[in-house]
C-alpha cells in the first residue's frame, strides 16, 4: 500500500515537515514495490483551505495512510471519508517512519486543531 | 443645513484606546439614539447597555447543496473553487462550509445543474433598548471566516433609527470589516491615545478614512499632563481634535466594571456631552462639502 | 529553538510593551511581530538598518480588460459582492474576493484574475539578530497566511544554536491567532482586569489548549481593578494555568515607549515586575534550565 509523509526537501534524508497543509512537498512510499516520489505541494500557495488541497493530493495520488505530525480538523475529514488513516509521525527523518511504521510502532493521530482557514475578512 | 440624525463611524485602528468607551457613552447622553455595534467578533456595547426586551434575528449565507442524483462526477465544482471549499471524496464532491465564500460559482459552472444553494445560519443581529438607545448588536458564531453579512445587514435601514442620530462602534483594525462599518456613514469619530502604539494605528486609520473621502475628527482619549504624540499627529495632519477625556481612574474603573460613566456620574455625563455638541457641530460644518465613496 | 508567544485577545492590554521588554531582557536572537494589521513591535526595538522586503500576494483580483468589453453587464448581476459597478465595468478591488465568478460569466474573455498585492514582508537582521515582521496593506484580508509567512521568515533567517525566538502575538482569537499559535512552545496571556478583558482571555486560553502548548498568564494594570485582577488569578488557579506575575499601571511605561523604549530600559515599577514574570516565564519554558541570560 501507499504511505504519504509531508516533507521539507526532496530527499530520502529529508526530515518530516512541521506543517501538513502548507509542507513543501509530499512523499509517497509504495510498501509492496518499495517505489518512493516526491510531489510538490499545490496547496502551499492557498490562502485558505490548503489542509483541504493538501488532503485532496494525498486521496488523488492513492494512499491508504499519512504519516504527519499535525493535521487541522477539514483534511483529517477529507482523508477519513476517503479512508486515508492518519497516523502521529515522529520527528526525525522519512526513513526513521518508514521503519517504526513497518514495526507498528506508530500510534493514530488523534489531536485534530481547527482548520487554519483562510480569514479573509 | 444641519443634518439632525447622522452617522457617525467611532474607529480607532486598536482596541483598547477607548471606542467602545466613546461611542456607547455618546449614544448615552445623545438622548434617543441608535448605537451600532459593528465589532462581530468581539461585541462589547451589549455588556454594557444590558439592552432590554431583545429580539434576535438568524444571518445566514448561502452555500452549495449537491444533488447526488444528478451528479456526474465532472469535477468541475471542485477544481473551480478558489477557497478549497470542496473536495472529491469517494467521486462526490463534499463541502466545506466554513470554508465557502458564497459566491455561487460552483452552481454556475456544474453541467448537470446538480448543486443548489441553500441558506447557512452564520452570526445573528441582536436588537434591543436601553433607555433611549436602540442597541443593534451583530454577533458572529465562532469558527466564522467572516462578519460581513452581518455588518451589512446591521448597517441596513431599519424602522427603529427614523430621525435618530447613529453611533457606529467599528472593529478595530483596517481590513474588509472596517471599510464595510464605515459604508455609508457621514463622519468619521477616531478615538487617539496618547503613545507611541496609538499615534501609529491612528495614522493607519486616518489614511483609511481618507482614502473613502470621509470628513472626520479626533477624539483624544486617557490624556495625560504630558506631550501627547497623537494631539502632535492631529495638528500635523489637520485633524480637528474634537474633545480630549483625561486620564482618569474612576473612568477606567466603571469601564472595566462594564458601567456606562455618562449614565453613572454627572461630571462623566457633563464631558460626553460637550463632546457630543463638538461633534454634531462639525458633522454639520462637513455634511455639504464631503465627498461620497 | 523555543518559541515563546505573546497574545492577549484583546488589543491595548499592553502584550506588544512586554514583548519588547522581554526581547531585551533575553537579548534574543530571534523575533517576530505577528501583528500584521497593525505592527507595532519595531517602534520599540531599534533597528539600525533597513529591512530586507519582499512582496506578499494575497487573493487574486478581477481585473476587466476595457478593451475587449462589451459592457453586457453579465459579471455586474453575476457577482455577489458590489465588486463591479454597472456604470463603469471595472471592478473594486476592495470588495472583490477573487471568487472568478466574473470571469466564468464574461462572454468575451474580458475578465481575468490577477495577482494582487496583499502587503510585505519585513526581514531584519543585524549580526546574529533577525527580527521578522510584515504589514498588510490596508482592506486586504489573508492575514493568517501573513502570519505564517512572517513565522517561517524567522525560523528560517535565524541562526543554529538560538534558543529561545519571542513572538508578539496578533489581538483577537481568529485565524491570525491560530496561525501564530502554529509550532509554538508556550504562549503568555497578558489579561486586562475588565470583563471584556477577562472574556477574551477565556477565550484565547480555550484557543491555545487546543495546541497543547504550555500557558502562562499575567495580569497587566492589575491595580486599576484588583476584584477584576482576583476573578483572574482564580480562574487561573481553577484550571491549574501558570500565574506568572502581575504588572501594576505605571505612567513612566507610557514615557518609555513614547521614546522607543522598552520598561526595562528605565527604572520603574512596571519593569521590576516584567524582570519577575520574564524570569517565571523561562522556568516554564526551560524546566531543565537555560543559557539564555534572565537580564540583570
Amino acid at each position: 500500500m501507499k504511505i504519504a509523509i509531508p516533507v521539507d526537501d526532496k530527499s530520502l534524508n529529508s526530515a518530516v515537515s512541521q506543517s501538513f497543509g502548507r509542507a513543501p512537498y509530499f512523499f509517497f512510499y509504495d510498501t509492496e514495490t518499495e517505489e518512493s516520489d516526491f510531489l510538490d505541494n499545490g496547496a502551499v500557495a492557498s490562502q485558505g483551505g490548503a489542509g483541504i488541497k493538501a488532503a485532496q493530493a494525498i486521496v488523488d495520488n492513492g494512499a491508504k495512510a499519512l504519516l504527519a505530525p499535525r493535521c487541522g480538523g477539514n483534511a483529517e475529514e477529507v482523508l477519513r471519508r476517503s479512508e486515508v488513516v492518519i497516523y502521529q509521525s515522529l520527528p526525525g527523518t522519512i526513513k526513521e517512519n518508514l521503519d517504526a511504521f513497518a514495526a507498528q510502532r506508530l500510534v493514530l493521530l488523534s489531536d485534530f486543531h481547527p482548520g487554519l482557514h483562510g480569514h479573509e475578512k | 443645513m444641519r443634518n439632525k440624525s447622522p452617522k457617525i463611524a467611532v474607529l480607532s485602528g486598536k482596541g483598547g484606546t477607548g471606542k467602545t468607551l466613546v461611542s456607547v457613552n455618546l449614544a448615552s447622553v445623545a438622548g434617543e439614539s441608535l448605537y451600532i455595534d459593528c465589532d462581530v467578533e468581539e461585541p462589547n456595547g451589549h455588556l454594557f447597555f444590558k439592552p432590554e426586551r431583545v429580539c434576535e434575528e438568524g444571518i445566514t449565507v448561502k452555500v452549495p447543496e449537491v444533488n447526488e442524483d444528478l451528479c456526474g462526477g465532472c469535477r468541475k465544482c471542485a477544481d473551480f473553487c478558489k477557497f478549497h471549499a470542496i473536495a472529491f471524496i469517494k467521486d462526490k464532491p463534499y463541502v466545506f462550509e466554513e470554508l465557502c465564500h458564497s459566491c455561487g460559482g460552483c452552481a454556475l459552472i456544474c453541467p448537470d445543474q446538480a448543486i443548489d444553494e441553500r441558506e447557512r445560519v452564520v452570526g445573528r443581529v441582536q436588537r434591543g433598548i436601553s433607555g433611549g438607545v436602540r442597541v443593534s448588536t451583530g454577533v458572529l458564531n465562532t469558527g466564522e471566516a467572516s462578519g460581513i453579512p452581518i455588518i451589512k445587514r446591521l448597517l441596513e435601514p431599519h424602522g427603529l433609527q427614523e430621525g435618530l442620530p447613529v453611533f457606529i462602534d467599528c472593529p478595530p483594525g483596517s481590513a474588509c470589516a472596517v471599510m464595510e462599518s464605515l459604508q455609508g456613514a457621514d463622519f468619521c469619530l477616531l478615538v487617539g491615545e496618547p503613545t507611541l502604539f496609538g499615534v501609529h494605528n491612528l495614522r493607519m486609520v486616518h489614511d483609511l478614512v481618507r482614502l473613502f473621502g470621509k470628513p472626520e475628527g479626533v477624539v483624544l482619549n486617557k490624556c495625560l499632563a504630558e506631550e501627547n504624540p497623537a494631539e502632535l499627529f492631529c495638528l500635523e495632519k489637520n485633524i480637528p481634535i474634537l474633545g480630549r477625556i483625561q486620564f482618569d481612574n474612576e473612568l477606567g474603573k466603571l469601564n472595566s466594571d462594564g458601567r456606562i460613566a455618562a449614565r453613572e456620574r454627572p461630571r462623566f455625563r457633563k464631558l460626553f456631552a460637550s463632546l457630543l455638541e463638538e461633534v454634531m457641530k462639525e458633522v454639520g460644518h462637513e455634511t455639504a462639502a464631503h465627498t461620497q465613496r | 529553538m523555543k518559541q515563546l508567544l505573546i497574545l492577549s485577545g484583546k488589543g491595548g492590554t499592553g502584550k506588544t510593551t512586554v514583548a519588547g521588554a522581554f526581547i531585551r531582557l533575553s537579548e534574543a536572537k530571534a523575533y517576530a511581530d505577528c501583528d500584521v494589521d497593525a505592527p507595532n513591535l519595531h517602534l520599540v526595538t531599534a533597528q539600525a538598518r533597513e529591512p530586507k522586503r519582499t512582496a506578499y500576494y494575497g487573493l487574486p483580483k478581477a481585473e476587466i480588460d476595457a478593451d475587449r468589453c462589451v459592457r453586457c453587464g453579465r459579471c455586474e448581476e453575476a457577482c455577489r459582492f458590489q465588486a463591479i459597478s454597472a456604470a463603469e465595468f471595472k471592478v473594486d478591488p476592495f470588495a472583490c474576493e477573487g471568487c472568478g465568478v466574473c470571469e466564468l460569466v464574461c462572454p468575451v474573455l474580458a475578465i481575468s484574475l490577477k495577482p494582487a498585492q496583499a502587503g510585505k514582508l519585513m526581514l531584519y537582521r543585524e549580526g546574529d539578530r533577525v527580527f521578522s515582521t510584515a504589514e498588510l496593506k490596508m482592506g486586504s484580508g489573508t492575514s493568517g497566511m501573513l502570519v505564517t509567512e512572517v513565522k517561517k521568515q524567522m525560523v528560517e533567517a535565524s541562526q543554529e544554536g538560538v534558543q529561545l525566538a519571542i513572538v508578539d502575538g496578533s489581538p483577537g482569537i481568529g485565524c491570525p491567532v491560530i496561525a501564530s499559535l502554529s509550532g509554538v512552545d508556550m504562549v503568555l496571556i497578558v489579561a486586562e482586569p475588565s470583563i471584556s478583558g477577562i472574556s477574551d482571555m477565556d477565550r484565547i486560553i480555550k484557543t491555545a489548549q487546543r495546541f497543547r502548548t504550555k500557558i502562562g498568564v499575567c495580569s497587566n494594570k492589575y491595580d486599576t481593578n484588583l476584584a477584576n485582577t482576583q476573578k483572574i488569578e482564580s480562574f487561573c488557579a481553577e484550571r491549574g494555568l501558570p500565574f506568572v506575575g502581575r504588572i501594576p499601571f505605571d505612567s513612566e511605561a507610557v514615557k518609555a515607549v513614547n521614546r522607543g523604549q522598552t520598561v526595562v530600559d528605565v527604572p520603574c515599577s512596571s519593569g521590576s515586575a516584567v524582570r519577575e514574570i520574564f524570569r517565571e516565564t523561562l522556568k516554564l519554558l526551560f524546566p531543565e534550565g537555560v543559557g539564555v541570560s534572565p537580564g540583570a
